[in-house]
């Protein structure tokens, strides 16, 4: 019983995990996943390694695995085959999504998901409390070094002067910037990022360029994009897949001019960008 | 060789002409004792009439069946003024009577001057032996049967003798068969446990139910131990066949529920599971289907109400769903729980305009003669109307089928629900298609309600028993298949009718329901689910 | 005294309070000081009535805070409410002692018309009011846990949930309609007498219950406001618009959400319990799939996810249909019927909603 009560305490956090483990450089490892959905081969014997620190774009055309790839690494679907560690301990697998969120990897969507009836503040407080216990969210007020928390993150992704706003009151880029920052405020270690700049002006194009190589370094950054000029404008190393598969990884400039890049995007109607 | 032949022939036919001179007078000769028998019934107290009914049973007289019949009926007179026996037509103060020796009707008679021959329950059991061996050799097979299957009943050693008589001469296989045991019954009784034991393995493995108790009796309490194994023997393959036969009878029951399951949950399978609509009115669609068939029966005789009905039913109920679909659904579409809420509303709507229009009561829809009775199969007693609408629900199904796989409509409709845009591009009218599958859907509520009023009560809560069942059929199916719904139908009939001998019918539907709650929870969708990221949405 | 800030800036939650405080003192004193033939007096039954509506107001609450706040349609919270409200009648049940037709000290009458000759197990202990008051947030809110645990952590969301929830009162109802279940079968449990000693049903008592209604009504408001108002409350909003990204900030959704909808449970229990010395009978009808679903449109027309808008939602249609019953009775499944698609089309948010709205446009 006493164990029920301690876990269901644990709304928030469970016990917290020793930091992660990259001594080797690599922070996270994708190594021979399969997934099948319906005889359909959605990823098929991937391997994939994000170094630490890193930032790390994710190209392909649509089909190519890059979504179910990131539901494989937050925990959403369980792949039929293959490992996937976070650093050289922690074994994603036998993980839940709330527990893979906790251990330090974040993820935006490719929707803007930011919660709309609360305003700005209260979704990085939400953000914010991810990790605590039941105990820790029955309260009404903000503390300080939690209000000056919030404060430095808002400051980061430029919505300080939107703090009160209402989150569904936001203009489209507003909304993804909030939602990077809800997840930096979680401090993780790696980012995930699915197409963050579908839909948005060429400034807040700008804009969310430099935030996202600000991140780098700190954190490890995975960006799924399909807009080619905006890939070019952040990453140095590039990943494209194909049919679940890696089928090249190198420089975009190498990569352009890779006869079997080239065939995939050509012979496929979705040209890159 | 010639000479001798021809006195044969000779004597042969001067005997069969004495025999036919003869039968007139015979006849007479037996009328005399007939009448000599009943004579003395006034004043006989019980003891005498069993004699005098003996006698009368030992006459080969044509007259005696109904006499003894009258008797054990208490419709024997005696009508004193007239000095003879009278069998009593009906009841009435002014009785009709018939004479009992000659059969002659004579008109009316004052009751009062009739004396009623009483008969006592020890009088009645042998009246109906007796009338039993009389049977026996009647040239209709059915009474023979009928004879033998009572003397089952009630075996009684002094009419062995007939019996096997009657045997040597029976063509009849099912009645040879029937003799055999009960001689067999008989032979259970002998001195010989040889006999015993031989006539036990010839009883055993037989339905008939007044075999088992002497078995039983037998197996329990028989001196000799090699009757009794046999007796033992006979007995488990008598209840092993039982067994066999209750477990084809569950099936049945099984696959008749099943029917109707799937009947209420197969256009919801379409509005919910093809379109992803809810609609909690389903089930007043289906009672809008059991109103139109009792409609039909107050203008069209009953036997040829249902082929009326059914397109009927299909065509009111398509109709109520398409309005509720563009008056109501319409403007919900994508908000899942409105649509449930705002069809619940429809649903109570539905239900009180029946209320008050065809009043609170239940109405009774008639059976048509051919939807009535028995069907055997073997042992197996199967009821029509069940078998009915078992072969209506495959029927329904393999429409449906057809409907949506080899159609127009069909085609469109699987276009829209597995992408709306692409199909909208592609020149389907996607508000159309919508319009005309929830019609589909709702006329297929409405036939089945045409089966339902067959089985249940109409009435304005007809829909409301079958909501919860319909939907959780189609969830434990799998939303989107409509095998699934059709297995899914099957083995929940099935399982219900399974456990409803140990637990009752209503414990038995809250197992069924529990079942299912904790199956949704293990598995959300259903036993065939569609897989992959297009179902995570 | 300083009010706390989250009541502060809840002025409709305030105007509900006062409103519930002037009834407490008013409807008793209508009904005990006001001689009965003026014209200002409360009959014993208006105040009764007045009760009811307090305890279904509770019940709208309890269904709001989990399918306002958390997106869970629950078509089955009438059935946490019927067990509140069984829990209560079996002390009830229990206080009737040798004055029951049969005389029987030790059993019920329906058990010793049954023939039964010992109370089974389940009943033990209802004598005492404190193990009653216990069962009644005890029962309703193991089975909404047990129920909520599994259902969540399969994932059942949606109609789907809405759907089971419905099928678990409905057995429910079965169960408690059969005679071996041991409560009183179709008949249900009834002819109460009286409470901790004081006969039901005495004037003064029916004021003390009505009291007791509104206390658990405003105590009832206060605790899903407050935890509305916390950051809990802020990730149940996020689980209702969003529930992927609750799960991916971190937040084990299941647990959250089996422990509100238990909470919740437990709070239609007590509406039950308080509902059923009131109404003098508790039977397995209140299991109806009906009832729950109409606790939902209560909640639906006054607005969901705002809490008073429960309120104002269960007392306006339960009066309506009080009135309604009672001058046009077949008028009323019609006029309910309507209510359901006239809401669900032309005023998604409730009255509550479209006063803000207006209010903000004005």
């Amino acid at each position: 019983m006493s164990e029920l009560i301690s876990e269901l305490d644990a709304a928030g956090m469970h016990t917290p995990v020793e930091p992660v483990d990259a001594s080797h450089g690599i922070l996270l490892y994708l190594e021979e996943v399969s997934v099948t959905f319906d005889g359909f081969k959605a990823i098929d014997k991937l391997s994939l390694y994000i170094g630490d620190g890193e930032l790390r774009c994710i190209i392909g055309p649509n089909g190519a695995g890059k979504t179910t790839m990131m539901d494989i690494i937050t925990g959403k679907t369980k792949p039929d085959a293959g490992r996937v560690f976070f650093g050289q301990t922690v074994d994603l697998l036998k993980l839940d999504e709330p527990a893979i969120a906790r251990i330090g990897i974040g993820r935006k969507f490719q929707k803007p998901t930011v919660i709309e009836p609360l305003t700005v503040l209260e979704n990085l407080e939400l953000a914010m409390s991810g990790a605590k216990r039941l105990r820790g969210l029955m309260t009404t007020r903000l503390t300080g070094a939690e209000h000056d928390r919030i404060a430095a993150v808002l400051e980061q992704v430029g919505l300080l002067e939107q703090a009160r706003r209402r989150a569904g009151v936001l203009a489209h880029g507003q909304k993804q910037w909030l939602e990077i920052g809800m997840l930096l405020i979680q401090e993780p270690r790696l980012l995930l990022v699915d197409e963050p700049v579908a839909g948005m002006t060429p400034a807040e194009m700008e804009r969310t360029a430099e935030l996202l190589r600000s991140l780098a370094g700190a954190h490890s950054v995975v960006v799924v994009e399909h807009d080619m000029g905006f890939v070019r404008s952040i990453a140095d190393w590039v990943t494209v897949l194909h049919q679940g598969r890696v089928l090249a990884e190198g420089a975009l400039e190498d990569l352009q001019a890779d006869p079997r890049v080239i065939e995939v995007y050509l012979g496929d109607d979705h040209a890159a960008g | 060789m010639l000479s001798r032949s021809l006195a044969r022939a000779g004597f042969l036919t001067l005997s069969l002409l004495l025999a036919l001179l003869a039968t007139p007078l015979a006849r007479a000769a037996d009328d005399a004792a007939l009448r000599a028998a009943l004579a003395p019934m006034r004043e006989a107290d019980f003891n005498d009439k069993l004699q005098l009914v003996e006698q009368l049973a030992a006459l080969d007289h044509p007259r005696v069946a109904a006499i003894l019949k009258a008797l054990a009926d208490s419709r024997l007179y005696y009508q004193d003024a007239e000095n003879r026996a009278v069998i009593g037509l009906d009841e009435a103060a002014d009785i009709a009577i018939e004479d009992a020796a000659s059969g002659a009707a004579l008109g009316r008679a004052s009751k009062r001057d009739l004396g009623r021959i009483t008969a006592n329950n020890r009088l009645r059991n042998l009246i109906e032996n007796r009338l039993a061996s009389l049977g026996l050799s009647s040239a209709d097979s059915g009474q023979r049967k009928a004879a033998v299957q009572a003397f089952l009943k009630n075996p009684d050693p002094a009419g062995t003798e007939r019996l096997k008589a009657r045997l040597a001469v029976e063509t009849d296989n099912d009645i040879q068969d029937l003799l055999t045991m009960a001689l067999a019954l008989v032979d259970l009784a002998s001195p010989d446990a040889g006999v015993r034991a031989r006539a036990a393995t010839i009883l055993g493995g037989r339905l008939q139910p007044e075999l088992r108790g002497p078995l039983a009796r037998m197996a329990a309490e028989d001196a000799d131990p090699a009757a009794r194994e046999a007796a033992r023997i006979a007995l488990t393959r008598t209840e092993f066949r039982l067994q066999l036969l209750g477990w084809a009878e569950t099936l049945f029951f099984g696959l008749s529920l099943g029917s109707v399951l799937i009947l209420a949950a197969i256009g919801l399978a379409v509005t919910f599971g093809v379109m992803g609509v809810i609609n909690m009115a389903h089930g007043e669609l289906m009672m809008l289907g059991a109103y139109t068939t009792w409609l039909t029966q107050q203008w069209l005789p009953v036997n040829w109400s249902l082929p009326v009905a059914v397109p009927l039913a299909f065509l009111v109920a398509a109709l109520a769903g398409i309005a509720i679909e563009r008056g109501v659904i319409r403007f919900l579409y994508g908000r899942p729980l409105e649509t449930l809420l705002a069809t619940f509303g429809v649903s109570l709507i539905l239900q009180q305009a029946v209320r008050s229009i065809f009043s609170p009561l239940n109405r009774s829809v008639a059976t048509p003669d051919w939807m009535s009775g028995t069907l055997a199969l073997g042992p197996l007693e199967v009821t029509l109307n069940r078998l009915v609408i078992i072969g209506f629900c495959i029927a329904v199904f393999a429409l449906l089928w057809w409907a949506l796989q080899r159609t127009r409509l069909g085609l469109e409709v699987r276009a829209v629900t597995q992408n709306r845009a692409m199909a909208q591009a592609m020149g389907v009218r996607s508000a159309r298609v919508d319009a005309l599958t929830f019609g589909l859907g709702s006329g297929i509520a409405g036939v089945a309600g045409v089966a339902l009023s067959q089985l249940t009560n109409v009435g304005p809560n007809l829909g409301q028993s079958y909501i919860v069942d319909s939907f959780m059929v189609v969830v434990f199916g799998g939303v989107g298949n409509l095998w699934g719904t059709l297995v899914a139908g099957l083995s929940l009939g099935v399982a219900n009718k399974m456990v409803e001998p140990w637990a009752g019918a209503v414990l038995a539907k809250i197992l069924v329901l529990a079942f299912l709650v904790l199956f949704i929870q293990k598995r959300p969708r259903g036993l065939f689910p569609q897989r992959g990221r297009a179902a995570e949405a | 005294m300083r009010l706390p800030a989250w009541l502060l800036s809840d002025r409709a939650g305030l105007a509900l309070l006062a409103v519930l405080v002037v009834l407490v003192l008013v409807v008793p004193a209508l009904n005990l000081l006001v001689p009965s033939d003026h014209p200002l007096h409360l009959s014993a039954y208006t105040v009764t009535l007045l009760g009811k509506y307090l305890c279904y107001a509770l019940l709208a609450i309890s269904v709001d805070l989990v399918w306002g706040y958390m997106g869970i349609l629950s078509l089955g919270h009438a059935a946490f409410f019927a067990l509140g409200g069984y829990c209560f009648g079996m002390y009830l049940m229990r206080q009737i002692g040798a004055r029951g037709v049969y005389g029987n000290p030790d059993l019920p009458d329906f058990m010793v018309f049954l023939n039964w000759h010992e109370l089974p197990w389940y009943w033990q202990g209802f004598d005492q009011f404190w193990f009653a008051a216990l069962m009644v947030l005890a029962v309703p809110g193991l089975l909404a846990f047990v129920f909520g645990w599994f259902a969540f952590r399969s994932r059942v969301s949606g109609v789907y949930l809405s759907i089971i929830t419905q099928a678990l009162t409905y057995a429910l109802m079965l169960a408690f309609f059969r005679n071996e279940m041991g409560f009183g079968g179709n008949n249900g449990l009834t002819d109460f007498k009286e409470a901790l000693g004081v006969p039901l049903h005495a004037d003064g008592t029916r004021t003390v219950l009505f009291g007791l209604s509104a206390l658990a009504l405003a105590g009832g408001y206060l605790a899903c406001r407050w935890l509305v108002s916390t950051r809990l409350g802020r990730v149940l909003v996020a689980i209702r618009d969003c529930e992927p990204r609750a799960r991916f900030l971190g937040y084990r959704v299941e647990r959250i959400k089996a422990l509100v909808f238990t909470f919740s449970a437990m709070l239609a229990g007590v509406a039950g319990a308080l509902y059923v010395p009131q109404v003098g009978i508790i039977n397995p009808g209140e299991f109806a799939p009906l009832n729950s679903i109409e606790a939902v449109i209560w909640v639906a027309i006054g607005g969901r996810g705002t809490l008073v808008g429960a309120v104002v939602g269960a007392v306006l249609v339960n009066y309506a249909k009080t009135w309604l019953t009672g001058a046009l009775p077949e008028a009323w499944l019609f006029a309910l019927g309507g209510l359901f698609v006239a809401v669900t089309l032309l005023l998604p948010q409730g009255l509550i909603g479209w006063l803000r709205r207006r209010e903000a446009a004005a």
